[in-house]
């Protein structure tokens, strides 16, 4: 039986360069994602944690492999803040950029331990590449609300 | 006409999009948008529950063809789906593609749903897995900036081999 896994695709007018800064600028996350920002050293083994602007944390992780602007691996991803997902453990989400015609396909890979996880990520990140994709297109993301 | 009870959820893409529900309505089911953002091609639909369904190459010829099972404008636009105009895809049994549309803050939340009557071969939905997220992609640029993107896309070979061996087999009466 394969681990509980959630798939998501998408494709953004834009180059893989400037993809991979949204996707690994703190300033830049803050206007997406709903209120939080993504931080780390990024670098291959750092600390990688998302947190609200008022200071908790909702996940914490690590970099796993950080290959610019093509891959990116976070391990030992865990939710901080429902403890009835953290309880579920680690999960590794592996983010994917592509050149194809006028886009950058971009593929998230998020496999888990258990289903809490990836209902949770199922409904979570369609709304913040929505939101990313909107921004690097249009210069303002589609949804301002936060979580 | 389709047994819907007997259909069941296969594949689910979800986007949000900065419109008004009527304009991604609009943009569903009209061929003026659908040719800019479905690979060049038309809907031509009769808007009524019961109605006749169909995607065309841009010659006219009918790449899909249905019958639409639910028009409610601008919530829900659901049809059955049979690829007609793709030797060997043709002979499987149709699905039902349903579309939803919600306010979602200011925003709306479209779910696109791929629903089949049959244990459909991972092989066979993979086709779908990749085409939605290109054409559902698109429709969401097109709508927030008015340009379509160029994408390159061709159905998968393992997917091709997957629905001859189906076709050949037709687990489906079984």
């Amino acid at each position: 039986m394969s681990k509980p896994s959630f798939v998501y695709v998408t494709y953004i007018r834009s180059t893989p360069e400037k993809v991979w800064e949204a996707l690994t600028t703190q300033e830049f996350t803050r206007k997406y994602w709903f209120g939080a920002s993504l931080r780390s050293e990024w670098k291959v083994g750092s600390d990688w944690k998302i947190e609200f602007d008022d200071g908790r944390i909702a996940d914490t992780g690590k970099i796993v492999e950080f290959d610019p602007p093509k891959r990116l691996v976070i391990g030992n991803w865990q939710n901080q803040f429902r403890p009835e997902v953290k309880a579920e453990g680690f999960s590794t989400c592996t983010i994917e950029l592509e050149v194809t015609g006028e886009a950058v396909k971009l593929t998230i890979t998020h496999v888990a331990q258990g289903p809490k996880f990836i209902e949770a990520v199922s409904g979570g990140w369609p709304k913040i590449m929505s939101n990313l994709k909107s921004l690097l297109e249009t210069g303002h993301v589609a949804m301002e609300m936060k979580v | 006409m389709a047994d819907v009870s007997k259909f069941k959820p296969n594949t689910v893409y979800v986007t949000y999009i900065a419109a008004p529900p009527e304009k991604v309505w609009q943009a569903l089911t009209s061929a003026e948008f659908t040719r800019q953002y479905f690979f060049g091609f038309a809907i031509d639909v009769e808007p009524k529950t019961g109605g006749k369904f169909f995607i065309r190459y841009p010659d006219g010829r009918a790449h899909i063809s249905g019958k639409v099972l639910d028009w409610t404008p601008p919530r829900r636009f659901s049809c059955t789906w049979l690829v007609e105009g793709m030797a060997e895809f043709a002979e499987l049994p149709e699905c039902i593609v349903t579309y939803d549309i919600e306010q979602a803050g200011e925003a709306v939340r479209l779910t696109m749903t791929e629903s089949h009557s049959w244990d459909i071969p991972e092989a066979i939905l993979a086709g779908g897995r990749l085409g939605w997220p290109a054409i559902l992609s698109n429709l969401k640029s097109v709508l927030e900036t008015g340009k379509p993107m160029a994408i390159k896309m061709e159905p998968p070979q393992e997917m091709i081999e997957a629905v001859k061996k189906a076709v050949a087999t037709k687990p489906w009466l079984k």
